[in-house]
């Protein structure tokens, strides 16, 4: 029989090439080497590295290694052509979005076959997601360019803004990077991964075609020390980073205390939930888009599968039929499910963990066909009888290996989704609306889709939980990420407050003593130390004692807070009923507080009372704010609602600060608390006694045990294990610089959002500037979740 | 889940061929726990074309498959005998006997699985096709309302069967799924079935007008389980034909009761498939979701009628690599 005979009986599928032909003749045009893109021209290239097709093994170019030398030049240029961008107006800058937009559509095929060239991905991902997704991101933001000033008042660009990007979605994270960017008036210097930086050099020519202003987008290859000397250079204003968790908190670290911005958008364990009355069969086709799309380099994959155990058996059965039939191969090959990974250090990755799953007890299925010979090709892969303690059960593993554990309740089911480090997307499977917006909101992750997977738009924002990162992409809130207040930029130095150095004379009192104690979980409780501190008035008389708090006390606090992390689900109401009752209770005291202030800090009798009073108005405010400051509904372009929820972040840390030391508590506490957060605070040394006497309002004022936890004792020493505490999810520090850098370094642990003054001069009695959402933002993080819906 | 088989055929099922569907017991616990995800049957509907395609020679052997995945049918108010013979007589031969020869594809039978008409041709079209092995396929039981009076339903099938229809294409009464009675339509397809005898049962759903894909998907539980050899999606009357969410959700059922039962059902979506390229999303979407054994004339059917013309083009497209002109295809 002949072969048409053959495939008559067979009706096998057969190759579907896309060719490779314009992608190379690109590649070849620029004599298969390429220089950075600096200030709107082509650098001759340097010492360069080679760039493979992991298909195939073989280069496709070379690339230049940038030196710290080239960053500079980038730098530079990105600084010159700053002012003039940021001040040409949101309409002309939003023309250059859409210009970029309409090219990167006009070039599409092209993008997406250097894509898949370079990456190995499929050309269908490539052609029918990537692509669209970038100029969809690029159309998008065109529109927040120009409606800037109305949306965004009073805020203002970072400047220069570094950008350092992930291979496994070259050209779509360059997207999601540069148009919030450039939309909000900053320019950048952007490093595209060592393995993948075809497409941003060919976006680059998109640049030159737009006629983008030489220096507003720069683009510099090369391989980590590129990275890092972005990451160290002195004049770049904002560091973006996608990538490992790992390298994001050594960011971290390294910008601690430089006021450089910092989104992270990281890695993920993230958990894949099919309750027994979900549509099985089309929860076990999510996974495929969940866990073996991209061959499972995806940072959001679905890779932990939660299965309620009623229907695990006939669940894994099914999974495995469908993984049979899913194909690996060329990724230029248009019926390609599977191409591949993106270099051989990723597959070898891989297959170690693969083996240690195996070795520790999992159970390995691969479908039973043959690969394409050479290449990073790798089978889909399941291992079941896996449980929390394995290493492939939290490990992120960036491959296409899923892995499989059940649950019996939903309780159980959010217990295990949540037991991981990261927080950056959650899937669940239900046609129950009740159960899925119940566990929807309990899910500790940035988003969560329900009834599908991997969804994306860039109306809607993306970003974790956790050590998944902080800062979104995407939506209003990732514009948010590019814009700071205008008036950060004008802050001046604090003046210093020396310690004070007292008589020890006892107070002055004909009273009985009173002994200020630290307040935790709802109970007045002593030292752990067994020491007390003196508080001095400003002449240097002893005002009262405080507590020596230790590490000990931080801890029990933490532990408290992290009791009381059902605040966050009080209703938004109940909360403002409790800030309006602290209000009203700091009112009746007023005038002992004003005495108590004065004792401590010497300001004049109306001083003190326009403290006391400011501060009541503040706590008023955000008692206000609790049920006000909540989400938004998108439309992303699909039958489908994403649900932008404002969530609190957790237990926080506030460190108050010395001057004004009752208003500047209150501005820090009131937010946190009226979002859901519950707080552990540490009062400043020098008049830590208005807060100690506050826990007496707390007392009366129905705030549940827990939620406020007051610490106080040596600042710096506290700030550290609060810093350094995992159970602590953000802090807030008006301290000096050395104790903010000093933070800002030691959050990296869990990475914890920080917030904190430098040092700078911030004037809590600013209601223009402290009585709205610039606390309100950081006390929250938006969660943003999916809903298909159609009966 | 156990199920009890209905009705144990008489005589022991041929040692070769497949065995057909004896019929279950109506187990509303398992219609019951049917669930249909609208969104996600149509996230996986739309990437089918796109994940799957066949280029070249697998192109041209997957469509010269179409052509015997089809049910040739002329369903129209005004169809004559004189209508009825033309279609048939392109039944006989489908494609050009150039195309085939040129495409080595000469000595393969390419014929349409069946021929489907209304009752009063089904004589004709037996007449029409004597020696070629064809059967016919009649359309029956008040089609396409399918509201007839239950007696006259059952004396149409028997009047087509007595004329020589070997394949009873009957329409459900959509009433009943609307309102959940499934005890009713069991019962009524039941009936249907016996009517049938040896003739295989084709039960039309007309699911344009079923409003959900979870109602499409348990009445084709119901009607399997009452012992349907085939379940179609349309009459081509409705508004809404085949789609393939539509398709996703009855094949699934189709999977999920051979996984309980061990018995193939067959699938047949109809009305509205006129292009070469929506047959090839079908068979992937088959191929796919049921195994490439499924893509034989007992177990998948197009209902369709001018499909073959444009197939017949891209195989001569195929041949010669000019696009082609339908005028110069045998009409159907």
């Amino acid at each position: 029989m002949n072969k048409i005979a053959d495939i008559f009986q067979s009706l096998d599928y057969g190759p579907a090439p896309e060719s490779p032909e314009p992608a190379l003749a690109w590649l070849a045009g620029h004599g298969n080497r390429f220089g950075h893109f600096i200030n709107g021209k082509w650098t001759k290239p340097g010492k360069t590295f080679a760039s493979d097709n992991p298909a195939t093994g073989k280069t496709l170019a070379e690339v230049t290694d940038g030196t710290a030398g080239d960053v500079d030049k980038a730098v530079k240029a990105a600084r010159a052509a700053f002012p003039k961008w940021a001040a040409l107006g949101g309409y002309e800058r939003a023309k250059y979005l859409y210009a970029i937009a309409r090219l990167v559509q006009k070039h599409a095929r092209l993008f997406a076959v250097l894509e898949s060239l370079d990456n190995g991905k499929p050309i269908r991902e490539s052609r029918d997601i990537d692509i669209p997704l970038v100029a969809r991101h690029f159309y998008h933001h065109a529109g927040w360019a120009q409606h800037l000033e109305r949306e965004f008042p009073g805020m203002a660009p970072y400047g220069v803004c570094g950008q350092i990007i992930p291979w496994n979605f070259p050209l779509l994270m360059l997207a999601w990077k540069i148009a919030p960017a450039l939309a909000a008036g900053n320019t950048v210097v952007l490093k595209p991964a060592e393995f993948t930086s075809l497409t941003a050099l060919l976006f680059a020519e998109i640049c030159d075609k737009a006629k983008l202003p030489p220096g507003v987008v720069n683009i510099v290859t090369g391989e980590g020390a590129t990275g890092a000397a972005i990451v160290e250079h002195a004049d770049i204003d904002k560091i973006a980073f996608t990538g490992s968790t790992e390298v994001g908190k050594l960011i971290r670290r390294v910008t601690a205390g430089t006021g450089k911005g910092l989104s992270l958008e990281l890695g993920g364990k993230s958990p894949y939930i099919v309750f027994d009355d979900a549509d099985i069969d089309s929860a076990i086709e999510g996974l495929v888009d969940a866990i073996w799309f991209n061959q499972g380099q995806v940072c959001c994959a679905g890779s932990r599968l939660l299965v309620q155990e009623s229907i695990e058996g006939r669940f894994i059965d099914k999974l495995k039929a469908r993984m049979a039939t899913l194909r690996v191969g060329d990724p230029l090959d248009k019926a390609v499910d599977i191409g591949a990974l993106v270099a051989p250090v990723q597959v070898e990755r891989v297959r170690d963990l693969v083996q240690k799953g195996v070795a520790e007890g999992g159970q390995l299925y691969e479908p039973d066909f043959d690969l394409p010979e050479g290449g990073c090709f790798l089978k889909p892969a399941l291992i079941t009888k896996v449980s929390p303690a394995h290493t492939v059960a939290t490990e992120e593993i960036f491959g296409p290996v899923l892995v499989a554990m059940s649950f019996r309740t939903p309780d159980e089911a959010v217990a295990l989704a949540n037991n991981t480090r990261y927080g950056l997307a959650a899937t669940l499977w239900t046609e129950n609306v009740n159960l899925a917006l119940d566990i929807a909101p309990r899910l500790k992750a940035g988003v969560v889709w329900i009834n599908g997977t991997n969804h994306f738009d860039a109306a809607v924002g993306f970003g974790g939980y956790k050590e998944s990162g902080f800062g979104r992409e995407g939506g209003k809130e990732g514009m948010a990420a590019y814009l700071k207040p205008s008036w950060e930029k004008t802050l001046k130095v604090a003046p210093s407050a020396p310690a004070r150095v007292g008589t020890f004379t006892e107070p002055d009192s004909t009273g009985i003593d009173r002994t200020a104690k630290m307040y935790i979980g709802g109970k007045q409780a002593r030292p752990d130390s067994g020491y007390a501190r003196p508080v001095f008035g400003p002449a240097g008389d002893l005002v009262g004692e405080v507590g020596e708090g230790n590490r000990k006390d931080i801890r029990n606090a933490v532990e408290a807070a992290r009791g009381a992390l059902g605040w966050g689900t009080t209703p938004a109401h109940n909360r403002a009923q409790v800030l309006y009752y602290l209000a009203e209770n700091l009112e009746y005291r007023s005038d002992e507080f004003a005495r108590r202030l004065r004792a401590q800090t010497g300001d004049s009798p109306a001083a003190a009372q326009k403290e006391v009073a400011a501060s009541v108005e503040r706590l008023f405010a955000f008692a206000g704010w609790a049920d006000k400051y909540d989400g938004a509904v998108h439309n992303p372009p699909a039958r489908m609602v994403a649900i932008a929820m404002v969530e609190p972040i957790g237990v926080m840390g506030i460190v108050a600060p010395e001057r004004r030391p009752l208003l500047g508590a209150i501005a820090l506490l009131a937010p946190a608390l009226a979002m859901g957060n519950s707080v552990v605070l540490v009062p400043g040394e020098r008049a830590p006694l208005s807060l100690t006497d506050f826990y007496q309002v707390l007392e009366t004022s129905d705030v549940p045990a827990g939620v406020v936890n007051i610490v106080t004792g040596p600042v710096a020493a506290l700030a550290k294990t609060l810093a350094e505490h995992d159970g602590v999810d953000a802090l807030w520090v008006a301290a000096d610089a050395a104790i903010s850098a000093m933070v800002e370094k030691a959050s990296a642990g869990n990475l914890k959002q920080t917030w904190t003054t430098r040092g700078l001069d911030h004037d809590f009695a600013d209601r223009a500037k402290f009585e709205g959402d610039y606390f309100l933002r950081r006390a929250t993080q938006v969660k943003s979740v999916w809903v298909p819906y159609g009966g | 889940m156990s199920l009890r088989v209905v009705d144990r055929p008489t005589s022991p099922p041929p040692s070769k061929g497949p065995q057909r569907n004896p019929g279950f017991p109506l187990d509303l616990d398992w219609v019951g726990r049917i669930r249909m995800n609208r969104s996600a049957l149509e996230r996986r509907a739309a990437s089918i074309g796109t994940r799957r395609t066949v280029k070249k020679e697998w192109q041209l052997g997957w469509l010269l498959k179409a052509i015997t995945l089809m049910d040739l049918t002329t369903l129209n108010s005004d169809d004559t005998p004189g209508r009825v013979e033309r279609l048939c007589a392109k039944a006989r031969h489908p494609v050009r006997q150039d195309i085939l020869d040129g495409l080595g594809a000469g000595e393969l039978r390419i014929v349409p699985a069946a021929v489907c008409v209304y009752h009063a041709f089904v004589a004709t079209a037996v007449k029409a096709l004597e020696g070629t092995g064809i059967p016919v396929a009649a359309v029956s039981t008040g089609f396409p309302h399918g509201l007839a009076p239950m007696a006259t339903k059952l004396r149409e099938i028997e009047e087509s069967v007595a004329a020589g229809a070997q394949e009873i294409d009957i329409v459900i009464e959509r009433q009943m799924v609307l309102n959940g009675d499934w005890p009713a339509l069991y019962e009524q397809i039941r009936a249907f079935r016996k009517a049938c005898g040896d003739a295989h049962i084709k039960t039309i759903l007309g699911t344009g007008e079923l409003a959900t894909l979870t109602n499409v998907a348990k009445a084709s539980l119901v009607c399997m389980l009452a012992g349907a050899d085939f379940i179609k999606t349309s009459t081509g009357k409705e508004k809404v034909n085949a789609s393939l969410p539509v398709s996703l959700a009855m094949i699934r059922m189709i999977r999920w009761f051979h996984e309980e039962t061990g018995i193939e059902i067959g699938y047949k979506p109809a009305g509205g498939i006129a292009a070469a390229k929506t047959a090839l999303d079908y068979m992937a979407l088959m191929k796919e979701e049921l195994g490439t054994h499924w893509l034989t004339p007992h177990l998948f059917r197009f209902g369709a009628s001018s499909l073959l013309t444009d197939i017949e083009r891209q195989l001569e497209h195929g041949l010669t690599g000019h696009y082609a002109a339908d005028y110069r295809m045998p009409m159907v």
